[in-house]
């Protein structure tokens, strides 16, 4: 559909405009000015990149860093094809469609520190039914002082927190599907996986990709959850970046770092952004 | 055979995924005494006096309040700003517009925590900190967007031919907006307001950091369970459930348009 060509336009645009610019442009003005700048005693001196150079050479980054991309895979390997394996299993008709749909969002509207309060009780060996179950199997599970059980407890929490996601789209994209693909595919005797190789997986591409990038996104910024599990420990075993990030600015009051940090931050996720917006793109001209 | 494996299936992961909420409901109803002692998997004592506590202490109350407040508050700025400029996205070509529209994509994607210090003494010098209207402004960030983002992708669905019959008939575009082709997408100004509600209630990072008292979000108000004699488990879980509660309803409301909506109008 080819759209009007009107520069007026920018006006019906402009209360946007100014919103963000208040919301997005001074904040992030502000966070350039601290990365350069260094203050002693209520004085600003320019710095220029000094702050940018400490930080890459800083192993505490680069652990948060590393720990972080760990996490984002690990968490998209699991959520993806679980959840396109229960949209596929959700009934596609009756009065099952609206339960089970508002049972599967429910974790989504969760306020994120009540999802963790949840998982930290659910988890504890001595109140929580998934610690007690654990330790009554014989297995010595502790969040809080074993790495490997925190990592385990943070995984699981965010699948079972953001799955729902991919859920609801993957199940969006297969409810676009005419009934007379399948009714083709049944004449022509195809099996189910055929079905759901040709017929289904090429039709969800679209939303998966949205899927995909939106849970990367966000796993990428995940701050909450963490923080009231485990609080980044033991040790730094979960601290994310955004959780580094808080504990520069908020906790040390280190602005310089902290804003340097903030644009670096800022810069990774433009690149996976403009990677996703162009995708996005691709889809909306490949698509019939 | 194919299909009882299936719907299996499917209820092992809703009881996977109901197991956490239920125990969390099951610990609201508790007392103390039973959440610390020996494991039940059911309240043998069942009690209400965690969320009569809440109920009856201002503070408590208070914090759902606030958080309503201004999850409402952002909700009506961010339809109001997006549906004009959502129109424009989908019916006009100018200079700049995909640019914009990438940028504003951007901030979708912005890290709340790179803005925790620069939001703080921004408001500061408006003097809004502890103001509803801060948080709300604040959440505009990633509602903003997205809700131009989703209500783009209901627009573009409705035929250009309706808007130029409209003008045809003489009228003007703001009665034409609002009379006319508002009704047409109020399914997608649904679905939009389901999620900035939705995102905004969820966010506890911006909305603590600033607020101190008078504006404090529920989720704030629930580290007070921690004291010195420890934590007082009944209380926070009952705290946790009532969080849920919001988000339930509207959940049950927008069941119909969810799965589509989720695909942000683009399926």
């Amino acid at each position: 559909m080819d759209r009007w060509p009107d520069h007026k336009a920018w006006f019906l645009v402009l209360p946007v405009a100014v919103l963000v610019a208040f919301s997005a442009i001074i904040p992030l003005m502000t966070v350039v000015n601290y990365s350069l700048q260094d203050v002693l005693g209520g004085t600003y001196f320019f710095v220029g990149a000094e702050w940018f150079e400490q930080l890459l050479h800083s192993d505490a980054l680069h652990g948060a860093l590393q720990r972080q991309f760990i996490f984002s895979f690990t968490v998209l390997a699991i959520e993806m094809p679980l959840g396109v394996a229960i949209a596929l299993a959700l009934p596609r008709r009756g009065w099952q469609v609206s339960l089970c749909l508002v049972l599967v969002a429910l974790p989504l509207l969760i306020p994120w520190n009540v999802v963790g309060t949840i998982w930290q009780i659910f988890g504890r060996s001595d109140i929580g039914l998934g610690g007690w179950t654990l330790n009554e199997l014989g297995i010595a599970y502790n969040y809080t002082s074993n790495s490997v059980d925190a990592w385990l407890t943070i995984v699981v929490m965010e699948v079972w927190h953001w799955t729902p996601l991919v859920v609801l789209l993957a199940y969006a994209g297969l409810q676009a599907i005419p009934d007379a693909y399948y009714q083709a595919a049944k004449i022509d005797g195809a099996s189910a996986w055929a079905v759901f190789r040709y017929i289904q997986l090429p039709k969800m591409r679209g939303v998966l990709t949205i899927a995909l990038l939106l849970r990367f996104m966000d796993s990428f910024m995940i701050y909450t959850e963490p923080f009231v599990v485990t609080g980044g420990g033991p040790g730094n075993s979960t601290t994310f970046l955004s959780q580094y990030l808080t504990r520069l600015a908020v906790g040390q009051f280190d602005l310089g770092p902290a804003a340097a940090f903030s644009i670096i931050y800022f810069l990774i996720i433009l690149v996976f952004c403009y990677v996703f917006y162009r995708a996005l793109e691709g889809i909306g001209k490949g698509a019939p | 055979m194919v299909m009882r494996k299936r719907s299996f299936a499917l209820t092992v992961y809703l009881v996977l995924l109901m197991l956490p909420i239920y125990w969390l409901i099951n610990m609201s109803l508790k007392p103390n005494e039973e959440i610390l002692g020996a494991l039940t998997l059911y309240p043998h004592e069942l009690t209400f006096q965690n969320y009569i506590k809440i109920f009856t202490t201002p503070d408590w109350y208070q914090g759902y309040i606030n958080s309503i407040i201004y999850v409402g508050l952002n909700t009506v700025i961010s339809l109001v700003t997006a549906l004009p400029a959502a129109y424009a996205f989908s019916r006009y070509q100018f200079i700049g517009d995909k640019h914009f529209f990438f940028w504003l994509l951007t901030n979708l994607m912005a890290p709340p925590a790179v803005f925790l210090l620069p939001f703080f003494q921004l408001y500061s010098t408006f003097g809004l900190i502890d103001t509803h209207l801060a948080v709300a402004l604040a959440h505009c960030l990633f509602n903003v967007p997205l809700a131009v983002w989703i209500l783009e992708g209901f627009m573009r669905g409705v035929p250009k031919e309706i808007d130029e019959t409209a003008y045809i008939d003489g009228y003007s575009f703001p009665r034409f907006f609002v009379l006319v082709f508002l009704p047409l997408i109020r399914s997608g100004i649904g679905v939009t307001a389901f999620f900035c509600f939705m995102f905004s209630w969820v966010e506890l990072l911006l909305a603590r950091t600033l607020t101190t008292t008078a504006a404090k979000p529920i989720g704030a108000v629930m580290t007070r369970t921690v004291s010195a004699s420890g934590i007082d488990w009944g209380l926070l879980a009952a705290a946790g459930v009532l969080t849920i509660v919001p988000g339930a309803i509207v959940i049950w409301f927008v069941r119909n348009y969810m799965a589509k909506g989720f695909a942000l109008g683009r399926v």
